[in-house]
C-alpha cells in the first residue's frame, strides 16, 4: 500500500507543526521520518493515523483521500512512544483487542493472539499483565497488537525511545525483520538517526515542518542534500575554505574539486566527516591534540587547527596510540571531492553549492537535535 | 538494605505506632465499654438488641444508602465525563474545573443549607401558579428527598474529584483512548473498554468517599428537617445516651463492612488492581453524635 503526504500545513497556535510536506511511502517499505523535535514528524504519522487533522492538505492512502475516515477505521495499526498496553489486560488480551473490536470469534482471536506472540517472541508470556513485563516485552506486544488486524500500514511513533541500548538494538533489529517478513508498508518516526540509518529503505529528515531530503540511509549520508541534512545524520566537520574562480576550494593548504561544482567563490565552510579526516602525529604540525575519546573500535580525536578551528577525526584505535592529548600533528582531507557550505552571511556567497538542489534556508545550517 | 535499616533500634516507631493506637483506640474502646455497661447490671448487649427494635432505624438506614446511591450515580455521570474531557479534549478548562470542585470546599455547609432552605421558601410562593410548584413539592418529598442528593452531589464534588483526578494520573488517558482507536474502537467503545476499566480502582474511591460523605452528613439532613440516619442518631441519643452510642458503634462497623465489599469487589473483577482499590481511609461516623 502507498501511503501520500500531499502538502499538508499544520498550525497549533502559533506553531506551524506542518509547513507543506510532502511525502511518499511506497508499498512494503519502511520509511523512517527522522528530525529533531519539533520538526512535525510526529503530527504527520498522527495525521496518518487520524488522530489530528491537516489545515490544509490530503493524506492518500493507494491513491485515495482518507482525510474524511475517522481513526478507528482507518486500518493502521500503531505502536506508541509510551508504553501504551492496556493495564487491565493480560497479553494475549491485548493482541486480541482489535479482533474483539472487529467482533471475531473467541477461538480464532486466542489463535491469532497465539500466533502473533510468538511472532514478537513471546510465546510463553501470553497471560502475564503489563506490569509483569518489562518495557521492552510490553513494546514487543504492543507491535503484536499492531498487526493483529493485518492492518494495510504500521505506525511507529518512537517506539524504542524508551527502552534502554541494548534492547533498543534488538528491538528494532526484530521491527525490520518482522517488517520484511511481512511487506508492511511502515512509517517509522525516529529523533535517532543511527535507529533510522539502520532500519530504514529511505530515510525522510525533516525541519521545521517540511521535508529536506528522503533518500536511502547511504545517500544520505554520502551526500546530503542540505547542510542541515549532512549535520543531523552523522557528525560533521566545519573547516574554514575559500572557492577560488576555477571552481576548487583552498583547505588545509590543500586544493580540492568541489562536489556538484562551485557556484561561487569566496569564504565557504568545508564539511567533512570524522572518518574522511586524516591525522599524524608530526613533532612539526601547526595543529595539536585537544581530547581522544576511545569508542571501541575507533578513537575520535579532537584535533586544534593554528586558527582554533576545532576538528573532530576518527582514527582506527589501534593506530590511535601517537595521538595523545597535547601532541604536535598535522592534518589533510584526502584528494577527494569535498562538499561546501556558503558561509552564513558571509560576502560574495551568493548560492550555497551544495550537491543536488539546494534551498537557502537549508545553507542557514545551525546544529540541531 | 531494608534488613541493616529494619535492625537498626528505631523504638521511635513503636512509641508514634502505640500512640497513634491509643488515639484512634481509646474513643472506640471507651464507646465500646458504655454501650455494653449498663449502671447496676454489668455487662448487657441490650443497647445492640435495643437498636433493631429502635423506630426509625431501619428507615433512616435505608434512606440513607438510598440518597447515597443516587449521589454516586449523580456525581460519577457529572464528573466522570467532565474529567475525560478536561484530559482529551480542553486541558485549558482543567484549572476550571478544579476551582469549581474546590468551591464546596470554602462554602460551609451550614451556608449552603440556608441558601437552600431559602429558595425552597420562597420558591413555591413565587411559582405558586406554575407546574414548578409541584417541582418543589417533588425535591421535598421525605420519602426520597433528590433535595438533598442535590446537595450532597455539590458536597461530594471535591472528595470525588480528587480521587478521579488521582486515577487518571496514574494511567495515561490519551494514550489508552489513541490505542483502542488505532485497534479500531470508537470512541465509546474506547472510553468503556480501554479507559474506564483502568480506572476502576479511581470510581471505587470516589463511590466509597461519597458513600461515606453522605451516610454521615447530619447538617443539611438535620436543617432541611429530613430523617437520615446521622439525623436518626442524634435524636436517639438525646432519648438513649447508650443506643445513640451503640448505633454510632454498628454505623462505623457497617461502613468498615462497605468499604472491604467495595474493595474486594473492585479485586475480584479486576486481577490486576495493584494499587489498592481504596487507599483513602474514610472519616466517616457523624461526629455531630459523638
Amino acid at each position: 500500500m502507498t501511503v501520500e503526504f500531499r502538502s499538508l500545513h499544520k498550525a497549533f497556535g502559533a506553531t506551524k507543526a506542518l509547513d507543506g510536506l510532502d511525502l511518499t511511502a511506497h508499498q512494503g517499505e519502511l520509511l523512517a521520518l527522522l528530525g529533531p523535535s519539533g520538526c512535525g514528524k510526529t503530527t504527520a504519522l498522527r495525521m496518518l493515523a487520524g488522530f489530528e487533522h491537516p489545515d490544509s492538505g490530503q493524506i492518500l492512502v493507494d491513491g485515495e483521500d482518507i482525510s474524511g475516515i475517522p481513526a478507528h477505521r482507518r486500518d493502521a495499526g500503531m505502536v506508541f512512544q509510551s508504553y501504551s498496553l492496556f493495564p487491565h489486560l493480560s497479553a494475549a488480551e491485548n493482541v486480541a483487542f482489535g479482533l474483539r473490536m472487529r467482533k471475531v470469534g473467541a477461538a480464532e482471536r486466542r489463535k491469532r493472539a497465539a500466533e502473533l506472540l510468538s511472532l514478537v517472541g513471546l510465546p510463553q508470556h501470553a497471560d502475564r499483565y503489563p506490569h509483569q513485563m518489562s518495557g521492552g516485552q510490553q513494546q514487543r506486544v504492543a507491535l503484536a497488537r499492531a498487526l493483529a488486524m493485518r492492518p494495510k500500514v504500521l505506525l511507529l511513533d518512537e517506539p524504542l525511545s524508551a527502552l534502554d541500548a541494548k534492547v533498543r538494538v534488538t528491538l528494532r533489529e526484530e521491527i525490520r525483520r518482522l517488517q520484511q517478513e511481512l511487506r508492511i508498508t511502515t512509517v517509522f518516526v525516529t529523533h535517532d538517526q543511527e535507529e533510522a540509518l539502520s532500519t530504514a529503505d529511505r530515510v525522510a529528515v525533516m525541519r521545521d515542518g517540511r521535508l529536506e531530503q528522503c533518500a536511502s540511509p547511504a545517500e544520505l549520508y554520502d551526500s546530503p542534500a542540505t547542510a542541515f541534512v549532512a549535520e543531523f545524520v552523522g557528525t560533521m566537520n566545519r573547516l574554514p575554505g575559500r572557492v577560488a574562480a576555477d571552481g576548487t576550494v583552498q583547505v588545509l593548504g590543500q586544493r580540492l574539486p568541489v562536489r556538484g561544482g562551485a557556484h561561487a567563490t569566496g569564504t565557504v565552510d568545508v564539511l567533512v566527516r570524522p572518518e574522511a579526516v586524516e591525522v599524524h602525529a608530526d613533532e612539526h604540525g601547526a595543529a595539536r591534540i585537544m581530547a581522544a575519546a576511545f569508542h571501541g573500535a575507533v578513537t575520535r580525536v579532537t584535533v586544534a587547527l593554528p586558527d582554533g578551528t576545532s576538528v573532530k577525526v576518527d582514527v582506527s584505535s589501534h593506530r590511535a596510540g601517537g595521538l595523545a592529548a597535547g601532541a604536535a600533528a598535522t592534518v589533510r582531507l584526502p584528494e577527494r571531492p569535498v562538499l561546501v557550505d556558503p558561509v552564513a552571511g558571509g560576502a560574495g556567497s551568493a548560492s550555497a553549492a551544495l550537491a543536488g538542489s539546494v534551498s537557502g534556508q537549508g545553507a542557514e545550517g545551525g546544529l540541531a537535535g | 538494605m531494608a534488613r541493616l535499616t529494619s535492625r537498626s533500634p528505631r523504638w521511635w516507631r513503636g512509641v508514634v505506632g502505640v500512640l497513634a493506637g491509643l488515639y484512634f483506640l481509646v474513643p472506640m474502646a471507651a464507646s465500646i465499654l458504655f454501650t455494653v455497661n449498663v449502671p447496676g447490671q454489668g455487662f448487657s448487649l441490650s443497647a445492640y438488641t435495643g437498636i433493631l427494635s429502635a423506630s426509625g432505624f431501619g428507615q433512616s438506614l435505608l434512606l440513607s444508602l438510598e440518597l447515597a446511591a443516587a449521589t454516586i450515580v449523580v456525581v460519577l455521570g457529572l464528573l466522570v465525563p467532565a474529567v475525560l474531557a478536561v484530559r482529551l479534549s480542553a486541558p485549558k478548562l482543567r484549572p476550571v474545573l478544579e476551582i469549581v470542585c474546590s468551591l464546596p470546599l470554602v462554602i460551609p455547609s451550614v451556608a449552603l443549607v440556608a441558601g437552600y432552605s431559602d429558595v425552597l421558601q420562597w420558591g413555591p410562593q413565587y411559582l405558586s401558579r406554575t407546574p414548578l410548584f409541584e417541582t418543589f413539592v417533588a425535591v421535598q418529598n421525605p420519602g426520597f428527598p433528590v433535595v438533598l442528593v442535590l446537595g450532597y452531589s455539590v458536597m461530594a464534588l471535591p472528595l470525588a474529584y480528587r480521587a478521579l483526578d488521582a486515577g487518571m494520573r496514574a494511567v495515561n488517558v490519551r494514550t489508552l483512548m489513541e490505542a483502542a482507536r488505532s485497534c479500531g474502537a470508537s470512541r465509546w467503545r474506547a472510553v468503556f473498554q480501554a479507559v474506564l476499566p483502568n480506572l476502576r480502582g479511581a470510581l471505587l474511591n470516589a463511590a466509597f468517599l461519597t458513600l461515606a460523605l453522605v451516610l454521615g452528613e447530619y447538617t443539611m439532613g438535620n436543617l432541611l428537617g429530613f430523617r437520615t440516619f446521622a439525623v436518626w442518631i442524634v435524636a436517639i441519643g438525646g432519648e438513649q445516651a447508650q443506643l445513640s452510642v451503640a448505633v454510632s458503634v454498628l454505623s462505623l462497623l457497617i461502613t468498615w463492612a462497605l468499604l472491604l465489599v467495595l474493595a474486594f469487589a473492585g479485586r475480584a473483577r479486576s486481577r490486576t488492581s495493584r494499587r489498592s482499590a481504596v487507599s483513602v481511609a474514610p472519616a466517616l461516623i457523624p461526629q455531630e453524635s459523638a
